[in-house]
């Protein structure tokens, strides 16, 4: 048994920490931010050249088929850096939900554009009473045409075509469709926009059956909780760097126990969700039969460690954490944005709890 | 990254599978709930058992009887000893941390002299460090050690030495040189409990038990070939004793604890709260899924650890992750343990009416002391914050 990362996957990691040092350092992202939509198609096609856009998805459709261990590494380099616009929504999302409910053809005509980096998409799921349930959602396509609105979509207003739960299937809507209206929602995530989507008749080609969602919502799950752990590690280092420099009473406020053992709890708990996100990574790669346990474990986990890593981080950075120029809050914002998103650690621990006290435990693969 | 056994762990495993299918008591629970004084010859026939397999030192080389296991073999062993709820080993500390230190610290003729007592359990072993006056800050002891000629004359006071009570030999830590800086004047001498001017007292801890004692030296005389490693130079000696305490623990914790919390569901399925099942009432769900979760993070930091450490070798700071984890984790526990048995979980052992013979309450309050033991919950988070993080040191 070997719970650390092999020589390639170090490599991949180091390499994606140094291209998104590069080529979206916070200079960069805090210019995209202020844009509409986050995206920035120089830095869109970086990512495609480095293969990230495939990163995961089979070599048939231009993909790289490496595994979830490898896409989790990749998410918490991009989460570290923050990286703004429509990766998440278009990659990990669309992607694992195109790879896991489509024919072969219909993967032709949506995966392949997305691993060759000519498309952008995202995946609209939940409806106005905001819930992660899927018996909750309402819309029902007839006739191939939809008609209802769906909320809290990321990056809708740059995808090429929209990806679309419904009750009764799987479906995609040209962004041209008519019918089609997106709206913005003003969220706290700046970097990661959110969007009110509107059908009235609009075609929809479906794709798939709804069943095959959950394992790609799991792999969604995972790879947005590696994001957090990302953002977590950035938001420790900036304040250790913070707690070694910056001297009050005659000595570094790292000195003081009330800053350093916050400190130590922020690296516990981001140590922590890494542990359980890399797990969770392997789970889902391997199929084990835990995978579905162990994705809740490390969302319901790394949800509430990135709010409190957060929350120490501004705290031991005082008067300076609560700046609009101090990057924190940025971590802070996106945190919030992805602790609701695939269901809060609330809802996570709900599904632990049925799965181990209702169903009597599928516990975690003991050695 | 391959969480799959290999080869010899799975070889490794299923040996110890069959060894311990054929030779673990089938009677350890008529003696558990035992005071362990009366136990302990059951604890010590145990060990030797293991012994005679090979199993009572696995972490141990090979020369020294143990198979030079892995820390993941370590880990698979503590998981099979807890799956077939085998009974401790007597001389628990004598294996797990002063054994390992004498190994990497003595001279031939102590680990000849020493060795094999440790694995047979003929000589138990206890743990001198704390006094009264030096907790977390060991390095401020002061129980005296003066050299006549071939021998040291040791004064002073030890206290919360577990084991005490049964030692035959101590890891005493004494002050060889009161002038040196504290750290520099400390060495570590291997003490025969029996020797005269030795005094042992019970110490009654919160549980009501006497796990552990206050040891007295009056003018004992220590042969100086009993010095373990070099004169004055104790601290480092001492400190790889308390690295194999903080790794240690945590392996075999994940099996008991997922013992603990299964037990837990089962009597929250049949505890009624506001007319159902406290299984589902929602906060109770919240929390034992909470709990559970953690389990199993504790163990995927174990894990995790370990493979760094088998690149690297010794056990370093990054232990006091999994103490802290475990320790606290463990608190949150049985403090869940209390909410779901609600007025009885303050029943001990011996009222009839107790849940699982008094088990929660006992250990509702022996967790207490797990934050305290092995270097309090603080003295980890400096140890995080100066070695791992490399923040300044506060004192
Ligand atoms: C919303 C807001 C409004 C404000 N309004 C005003 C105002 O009107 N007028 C004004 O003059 N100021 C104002 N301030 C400034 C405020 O008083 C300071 O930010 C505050 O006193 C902390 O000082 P600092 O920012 O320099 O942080 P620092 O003193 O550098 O502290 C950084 C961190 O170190 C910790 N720390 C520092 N010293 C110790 C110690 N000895 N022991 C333990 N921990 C320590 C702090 O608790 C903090 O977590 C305001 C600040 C905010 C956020
Ligand atoms: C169940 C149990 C078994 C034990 N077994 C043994 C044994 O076999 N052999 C042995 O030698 N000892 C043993 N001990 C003793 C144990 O190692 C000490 O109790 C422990 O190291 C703390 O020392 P202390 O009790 O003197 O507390 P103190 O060091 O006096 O600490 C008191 C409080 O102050 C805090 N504190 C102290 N220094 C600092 C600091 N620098 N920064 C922040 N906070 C600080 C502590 O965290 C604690 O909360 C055992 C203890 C227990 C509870």
């Amino acid at each position: 048994m070997q719970f650390g990362l092999s020589e390639s996957q170090e490599f991949l990691k180091d390499s994606a920490r140094k291209f998104f040092a590069g080529e979206c350092p916070s200079a960069q992202m805090r210019r995209l931010m202020e844009t509409d939509t986050a995206y920035d198609a120089a830095l869109w096609s970086k990512l495609t050249d480095q293969g990230y856009t495939g990163i995961i998805f089979p070599e048939a459709y231009g993909g790289v088929g490496l595994g979830k261990v490898e896409l989790m590494l990749l998410m918490e380099e991009a989460g570290r850096a923050l990286l703004p616009g429509p990766f998440f929504a278009t990659v990990v999302l669309a992607g694992s939900v195109l790879d896991s409910v489509c024919s072969p053809a219909h993967k032709q005509k949506y995966l392949a554009p997305i691993c060759g980096g000519e498309a952008r998409s995202t995946v609209a799921i939940l409806e106005s009473n905001a819930s992660w349930n899927p018996r909750d959602i309402q819309l029902n396509a007839a006739n191939g045409k939809l008609t209802g609105e769906k909320y809290f979509v990321s990056d809708a207003a740059i995808a090429d075509f929209i990806i679309v739960v419904a009750r009764n299937g799987v479906f995609v809507v040209n962004a041209k469709a008519p019918g089609l209206k997106i709206s913005p929602m003003i969220a706290m995530d700046l970097t990661r926009k959110l969007y009110v989507v509107e059908f009235n008749n609009t075609p929809a080609e479906e794709i798939g059956a709804i069943t095959g969602l959950a394992r790609a919502f799991d792999v969604a799950t995972a790879a947005l909780s590696a994001e957090l752990v990302g953002g977590m590690q950035r938001t420790l280092d900036i304040t250790v760097e913070y707690a070694k420099t910056r001297k009050q009473f005659g000595k570094p406020i790292g000195t003081f126990q009330a800053v350093q053992h916050q400190c130590a709890d922020m690296y516990l708990e981001t140590e922590s969700s890494r542990s359980a996100v890399y797990y969770a990574g392997w789970a889902l790669e391997e199929n084990s039969p835990d995978a579905a346990i162990a994705v809740s474990i490390a969302k319901m986990y790394a949800s509430d460690a990135a709010r409190t890593v957060g929350n120490r981080g501004i705290q031991i950075h005082g008067g300076m954490g609560f700046t609009w120029e101090n990057d924190v809050h940025l971590y802070y914002r996106r945190a919030k944005g992805s602790e609701t998103a695939f269901g809060d650690a609330t809802f996570h621990r709900e599904r632990i709890a049925s799965m181990v006290i209702d169903a009597g435990g599928v516990a975690a693969k003991s050695a | 990254m391959d969480l799959n056994l290999t080869s010899e762990e799975l070889q490794f495993r299923d040996e110890l599978r069959s060894w311990l299918a054929s030779n673990v008591p089938k009677d350890w629970n008529e003696w558990r709930e035992k005071p362990i004084e009366e136990s302990f010859p059951y604890l010590r026939a145990w060990q030797r058992k293991l012994q005679e397999g090979r199993w009572a030192a696995v972490s141990w080389p090979k020369e020294y009887a143990g198979r030079s296991a892995t820390l993941m073999q370590q880990a698979l062993f503590w998981e099979e000893m807890a799956r077939v709820e085998a009974p401790p080993m007597a001389n628990s500390l004598g294996l797990g941390l002063i054994g390992p230190t004498i190994i990497a610290y003595g001279t031939e003729a102590q680990k000849q002299r020493y060795i094999p007592k440790i694995l047979s359990a003929e000589e138990i072993w206890c743990q001198g460090f704390s006094e009264p006056n030096a907790g977390s800050d060991l390095a401020g002891l002061q129980t005296q050690a003066v050299l006549h000629g071939d021998h040291y004359v040791v004064n002073g006071q030890k206290v919360w030495t577990s084991y005490g009570w049964v030692g035959d030999w101590c890891e005493l830590v004494v002050r060889t040189d009161a002038t040196a800086a504290k750290h520099k004047g400390l060495t570590v001498v291997l003490v025969d409990m029996k020797s005269p001017g030795v005094e042992v007292r019970p110490l009654r801890q919160m549980t009501g038990e006497s796990e552990f004692n206050e040891l007295f030296f009056r003018d004992v005389r220590v042969p100086a070939e009993n010095v373990l490693g070099k004169v004055n130079d104790g601290w480092n000696v001492a400190m790889s004793t308390l690295m194999y305490e903080r790794g240690s623990y945590g392996a075999r914790l994940h099996l008991i604890f997922k013992r603990y919390i299964t037990r837990l569901i089962e009597l929250a399925r049949n505890i009624q709260r506001n007319g159902r099942p406290a299984a589902q009432d929602p906060i109770i769900r919240q929390k034992l899924a909470q709990c559970s979760a953690e389990i199993e993070i504790m163990r995927f930091n174990q894990m995790r650890a370990f493979s760094r450490l088998t690149a690297t070798g010794v056990p370093g700071p990054e232990g006091s992750i999994q103490k802290i984890f475990w320790s606290e984790l463990n608190q949150r526990l049985q403090q869940i343990a209390q909410e779901i048995l609600g007025s009885y979980g303050q029943l001990l052992a011996g009222d009839p009416r107790a849940i699982d013979n008094g088990m929660w309450s006992y250990a509702y309050l022996r967790t207490r002391g797990n934050t305290i033991e092995a270097g309090t919950s603080e003295v980890q988070r400096n140890i995080i914050g100066h070695f791992v993080l490399g923040l300044p040191r506060s004192y």
